[in-house]
């Protein structure tokens, strides 16, 4: 038996639910890695294939046979969606190949696949828990918390929704196939954006002045006057969205700062 | 700064400068953690923890959405920290000059990114025959090269932003002339109005939302005003 027929199961060809535990794992270990070589040309495409690989070891003719040859060479081509959500693509595309859909439907379904995976973690992730858990972790240090109690509250809080949620998406993937998107409305999913951000909302107005407040050290006998300096820059600031980053704003008045306390 | 920290910073810097994109997005690399880490490696966790949260109020409106261009936190939060940590405790003019270092390194590490992610795109296609020929070999390889080229990319940006920045601090911090409240003030101020924005970015668009920030805002500044 060659090492290639080794890894496959008994019976030739294998649905997703004969994947084994270790292969599922490898996948899940791999999808951390789903932006390795993140490009304008093909996105998140190669690591769609690079993540899906052991799972196409199951095809029939095992490892570097045709049918595994094609399934990599078509998942490893453009494509785009939110990284930690990348899994339900990586699961769904590979239970699709495995259960031998036509090439054709394969292609139309993860050509399908990219929108809602991307907006759903748009709003889910990058809009609503990171921003969450970065002003959990502020209201932490805004609490006096030691540094490795900070560093427990953000980084602990945002992996546990950050690791359950690449498990999440790769289980429904593989158990639900091409028929994922129904998993996808879910009610957690729809509403859930908006929840965490009401949560962020209420924490951020709870910690930030007090964040401010410990950042301020010395300087707190001017905390009304920076608080007022604040309100004008961020309406500021809002107002010149989309023209003016305020994190570039930050680095030209920092510098004239500095650059009249070391002149005058 | 000595070769026993820089090192160990340079190292640290990579590695979070591959969080932040291509292994593991576990947000490691965010500012909150990042300075902190660099003010651990310099025997200063606290210290990193302060310019980290001052670094994290800006980074709250860079949010890592799709294909946008932002500025790199890892390495730069890195730099930000040890620069901080480097100076005693309560120097004036140590928060100003440490964030300005930070975010100039934030600046040209987001430059970085986007030189790699064509370089990515280039080595993408010359290996375009052998992917769509199903090669697990050329996958392979443009896996593990973007991602070393990812953590190489990171170190550079650290060693270049310590090299620099750590001796104009130096010279910066001995002719500084502003008190240092006055200084830490400024550097607040600015990097709050930042965050003030970027919340009103995130929580505008849904009435519960800004309510129970302002709600919030409220109460807090009430509890300050009492103390």
């Amino acid at each position: 038996m060659t090492p290639a027929a080794s890894r496959r199961p008994p019976d030739g060809s294998a649905p997703a639910a004969a994947l084994t535990l270790r292969t599922r794992l490898q996948i899940l270990f791999r999808l951390h890695a789903v932006q390795g070589a993140w490009n304008y040309e093909l996105l998140s495409g190669t690591g769609i294939g690079f993540c899906m690989e052991p799972a196409l070891r199951f095809l029939p003719g095992g490892y570097d046979g045709p049918a595994y040859r094609a399934a990599l060479a078509r998942q490893s081509q453009y494509f785009n969606c939110h990284p930690y959500l990348a899994g339900v693509a990586v699961g769904a595309l590979a239970t699709a190949e495995l259960a031998g859909e036509a090439p054709e439907r394969i292609e139309r379904f993860r050509t399908a696949l990219c929108g809602p995976l991307g907006s759903l973690g748009d709003r889910l992730v990058w809009a609503a828990w990171l921003p969450l858990c970065s002003l959990l972790g502020l209201a932490a240090f805004a609490v006096g918390a030691s540094w490795w109690a900070v560093l427990l509250v953000f980084l602990g809080t945002y992996n546990v929704g950050h690791l359950a949620l690449r498990a999440w998406g790769l289980r429904i993937g593989l158990d639900a196939g091409l028929k994922v998107s129904s998993r996808l409305g879910a009610p957690v999913l729809r509403d859930g954006p908006e929840w965490l951000l009401r949560a962020g909302a209420l924490i951020g107005g709870l910690a930030l002045p007090f964040a401010l407040f410990r950042l301020m050290g010395p300087g707190r006998t001017l905390l009304w006057t920076v608080l007022a300096v604040v309100a004008l820059g961020g309406v500021l600031i809002s107002r010149l969205h989309g023209r003016l980053e305020g994190w570039r704003l930050a680095l030209v008045v920092l510098t004239a700062v500095a650059l009249y306390s070391l002149v005058r | 700064m000595n070769l026993e920290a820089f090192l160990p910073l340079v190292l640290l810097g990579a590695l979070l400068g591959l969080d932040v994109v291509s292994f593991p997005q576990a947000m490691i690399s965010r500012p909150l953690a990042a300075s902190t880490l660099a003010g651990l490696v310099m025997g200063a966790p606290e210290s990193g923890l302060l310019v980290g949260a001052a670094l994290e109020l800006i980074a709250l409106e860079t949010l890592p959405f799709g294909a946008s261009r932002y500025p790199e936190w890892g390495s730069a939060a890195v730099v930000g920290g040890a620069l901080f940590a480097s100076q005693p405790m309560g120097r004036a003019g140590s928060l100003t000059l440490a964030v300005l270092g930070a975010l100039a390194t934030a600046w040209i590490g987001g430059g970085s990114m986007v030189a790699l992610r064509r370089l990515n795109a280039r080595r993408a296609q010359s290996a375009r025959a052998a992917v769509d020929a199903g090669s697990w070999h050329a996958v392979r390889q443009l896996m593990l090269g973007g991602i070393v080229l990812d953590l190489v990319r990171g170190g550079l940006i650290t060693a270049l932003g310590l090299a620099v920045l750590v001796p104009v601090m130096r010279a910066a911090i001995g002719t500084w002339t502003l008190s240092q409240d006055v200084s830490r003030a400024a550097a607040v101020a600015m990097l709050a109005s930042v965050t003030a924005a970027a919340c009103w970015r995130l929580f505008h668009a849904s009435r519960p939302a800004r309510w129970l920030f302002a709600g919030g805002l409220a109460a807090s500044l009430a509890l300050l005003a009492l103390r």
